[in-house]
């Protein structure tokens, strides 16, 4: 509920079932907030549409929306994995008939998008709300809001071309959602009985304590080849104790071999390297929402920039203030504004190579 | 500690030959590779103890101290310089840091898990802990939208929705209420969510570290609700909000609030909160999935009906065989793990060990844990180090003296509703292999003749 005749309207319907003199227990503690002060923060949206607030938005606004904010991330139709899951893919029109998503069946499918899963339309509206862009939560308008939901629908084919979603038709909207009847609360696992759970759990082993169960046979084990996916863990584990680590950077020794010395990796909470002190930069300024270390994510990695442009601080210094486009690809990274000395902490790091 | 390697070995086991393993035990490449290993090691082994046994040490097992020490260990006979010189003065370092010995402790993310490093998780060193509280630096960390070091005194907290009057609080005026401390663990509901169908990692760290245990100290959420005049007749639900961008939301059910046990806390191990684990305020909710205990709590709404949120709606929902999911799936259900010895770990000799590990349940207390050192067929019943405390973590330790042979070593719990841990075969008898969360089925590890523990599952 966002509008202060609301929250006007509850104090008047509710029954107040106070316990015992609590506010006079705890005299100087809290006060009232403002109508103004509750409609800042209270923001949620319920199933039902309670806190919704008025508003309209078309597919045809939510695409250009969607590919101003939304695309560089989660694809052009919503469909990338290179950053987050997918958000559409996997749903029929008779899902759309029949509210029960028919890929969910299906084992060997490898993928479950968003549009699979979530069985109510205010989840979206009020997810994108409060939390996107990724790395500026609450900057859409609410009819952005309705616009980039209009068109996520529309890439599911659950609402046509044409489509505007207001706050007058969204109830209708809910009942084509693909997966609104996918969703049970026939379990033991909500801490309590509001939601009519199953009174007992739905897994029951026994605590059997001699020849129990079949003769043990390995089923499944890591590959060798990812022998060392997880780093080094001999480097991983305290250089004193009943075991050590094991060296994955080398093949299984023999009983005996790990008593040597273990090479300590950094101290507990020593002194940060320069390198440390420039990428903890990077992610407090949030560069990393855009490039990873290594590996491309919407912009390229600080290693690839560190190749191209080794030893040109002062020229990366100024593409951070400036921004640039096309030359690493689509997306262009808008101009950042961060302190001087940080900009320039980061340029020499990415100049001298980016290391860790 | 006396130690058999150097017994001559016995005349029904010539030098250089192995006892078959079990049936179908390991995979045939698994075979050979013993078999290798062990012809290798064997050689070796032998021959070192006819050295050390013509040098005429007394050859102990683990560390160091295999093999002959002479006169006398040199850690002994020479005197180091800290038994020689002067130390360091108090106050070097005004907020004391762990050994730099320790600097192999860490948490860490798992590689290729997530693609941004701000929707993220990373692991705590389960395998280097001890008891079960967390060091505050180790606590595990799951951030939705990267994580924050706000000023507790620009920090506001409201209670509004079906209430007398909606209310704020500064952090000034919760600290002055009265506190209560409690221990209690938290698990993310996606711990072990990678193992599932197959074994995905290699160590307890990232199949089991989405899990910490701390004494928390704050009030309960109770108290700040019946200080906003809550309609605790229709508010059946609270929706409880963070501060951060992803401003998460999660319905919190309101038998579990009345009950007294939800905290809006500040305090974590003695000291506030850290950061990375929402300070200066977080929900905390016993026995429930750490998703719920939101971060950087800014305002609780009493409602009269769930909130379907993101986390309620997309994640944290479990897919049954039959395409429906499950949700407000919110209990961790009584689970546990041995931390010592773990996957990839290497047990430095034969002999004996102490096996430990955690137990814990989202209903109530452990009751009992049983430990394996067959792989399943013969369990014995473990120790529980006290104290046992209410959804809280607990540790156990059992003796074993390790033949050398290769086997499986597994714990099971058991809580105090009468609840037993499952195995995997179990749990995905019910569940099918592609829920993600809520994995609290028996852990595996091999250890294998060369001492490697390895992280199995089995069929």
């Amino acid at each position: 509920m966002s509008s202060s005749r609301n929250v006007i309207a509850t104090v008047l319907i509710a029954v107040c079932t106070l316990s015992a003199g609590a506010q006079g227990k705890f005299p100087g503690i809290g006060r009232d907030a403002t109508p103004k002060e509750v409609a800042a923060w209270d923001i949620d949206v319920r199933p039902d549409f309670k806190g919704l607030p008025p508003g309209s938005g078309s597919v045809a606004k939510g695409q250009d929306v969607w590919e101003a904010k939304c695309a560089g991330c989660h694809g052009v139709f919503g469909e990338s994995n290179s950053v987050f899951s997918p958000l559409v893919g996997g749903t029929t029109a008779e899902d759309v008939k029949t509210g029960r998503v028919a890929m969910l069946k299906r084992a060997d499918y490898p993928g479950r998008t968003t549009l699979m899963k979530v069985p109510t339309v205010a989840t979206l509206w009020d997810y994108i709300h409060r939390a996107m862009p990724w790395d500026k939560p609450k900057s859409l308008t609410h009819d952005e809001v309705y616009a980039v939901t209009a068109f996520l629908l529309n890439l599911g084919h659950v609402v046509p071309d044409d489509f505007t979603l207001t706050d007058k038709n969204i109830a209708e909207v809910q009942q084509r959602m693909p997966n609104r009847n996918g969703m049970s609360t026939a379990h033991a696992m909500w801490p309590g009985k509001e939601l009519g759970a199953a009174a007992a759990p739905d897994v029951r082993a026994t605590a059997c304590m001699s020849n129990c169960g079949p003769e043990p046979k390995v089923a499944s084990s890591l590959p060798d080849h990812a022998r060392n996916n997880h780093g080094n863990l001999r480097e991983q584990n305290r250089t004193v104790g009943p075991q050590r680590g094991s060296d994955t950077t080398r093949a299984e020794g023999k009983l005996g071999d790990a008593a040597g010395p273990v090479k300590v990796v950094g101290p507990a909470g020593g002194a940060a390297s320069p390198n440390v002190a420039a990428i903890a930069l990077t992610q407090k300024h949030a560069c990393t929402a855009c490039h990873n270390i290594e590996g491309k994510l919407v912009g390229p990695s600080f290693v690839d920039i560190a190749k191209k442009h080794g030893g040109k601080a002062d020229y990366l210094a100024g593409k951070i203030k400036a921004g640039g486009a096309g030359v690493w690809g689509e997306v262009p990274m808008p101009p950042q504004t961060l302190p001087d000395e940080d900009t320039k902490a980061i340029a020499a790091w990415l100049a001298a190579g980016a290391s860790k | 500690m006396t130690n058999d390697i150097l017994s001559p070995a016995p005349a029904s086991v010539p030098g250089g030959r192995l006892r078959k393993a079990p049936e179908n035990f390991l995979d045939p490449a698994g075979v050979r590779n013993v078999f290798a290993e062990g012809k290798r090691g064997r050689r070796d082994f032998i021959r070192s103890a006819f050295a050390a046994a013509l040098a005429g040490g007394a050859a102990a097992g683990a560390g160091a101290q295999g093999k002959s020490v002479g006169e006398g260990d040199p850690a002994i006979l020479k005197l180091p310089a800290h038994s020689t010189g002067l130390g360091q003065p108090v106050a070097t370092d005004g907020y004391g840091l762990p050994s730099r010995y320790e600097g192999n402790v860490q948490r860490r993310p798992s590689p290729g898990l997530t693609q941004t490093s701000q929707a993220s998780v990373s692991f705590a060193p389960l395998q280097s802990l001890f008891g079960i509280v967390t060091p505050s630096g180790l606590h595990f960390e799951r951030h939705h939208q990267g994580w924050w070091d706000i000023d507790p005194a620009q920090h506001r907290f409201m209670v509004n929705g079906m209430v007398k009057s909606p209310k704020v609080f500064t952090m000034d005026e919760i600290m002055r209420l009265p506190s209560v401390s409690r221990f209690h663990f938290i698990e993310c509901g996606a711990n072990t969510g990678m193992e599932w169908g197959n074994v995905a990692v290699p160590t307890c760290q990232y199949s089991h570290g989405m899990l910490s245990c701390s004494e928390f100290t704050g009030v309960p959420l109770i108290t700040l609700l019946e200080l906003a005049g809550a309609d605790m007749k229709a508010g059946k639900f609270v929706l409880a909000e963070g501060a951060d961008g992803s401003s998460m939301t999660r319905t919190i059910p309101m038998s579990l609030i009345t009950s007294g046990q939800v905290l809006v806390a500040y305090g974590q191990n003695g000291e506030m909160l850290r950061p990375e684990n929402g300070y200066p305020l977080r929900l905390v909710v016993p026995g429930v999935q750490g998703v719920s205990w939101v971060k950087y709590l800014r305002r609780c709404e009493v409602g009269d009906q769930p909130w379907g949120a993101k986390d309620e709606a997309v994640h944290y929902i479990d897919l049954m065989p039959d395409g429906t999911h499950r949700q407000y799936t919110s209990i961790q259900e009584c689970k546990s793990v041995i931390t010592t010895p773990s996957g990839g770990q290497v047990l430095l000799d034969k002999g004996f060990y102490n096996i430990s590990g955690l137990a814990w349940s989202g209903r109530g207390k452990i009751r009992r844990v049983d430990v394996s050192v067959d792989g399943g067929r013969h369990w014995r019943t473990a120790r529980l180090e006290s104290p046992v405390m209410d959804k809280c973590l607990t540790r156990f330790n059992i003796d074993w003296v390790w033949d050398g042979k290769p086997t499986i070593v597994q714990s099971r719990a058991m809580d105090d509703t009468g609840y037993v841990q499952p195995t995997s075969r179990e749990l995905r008898a019910v569940r099918g292999t592609r829920s993600i969360y809520h994995n609290n089925s028996v852990q595996s590890w091999l250890v294998q003749e060369n001492g490697e523990v390895k992280n199995v599952q089995l069929a």
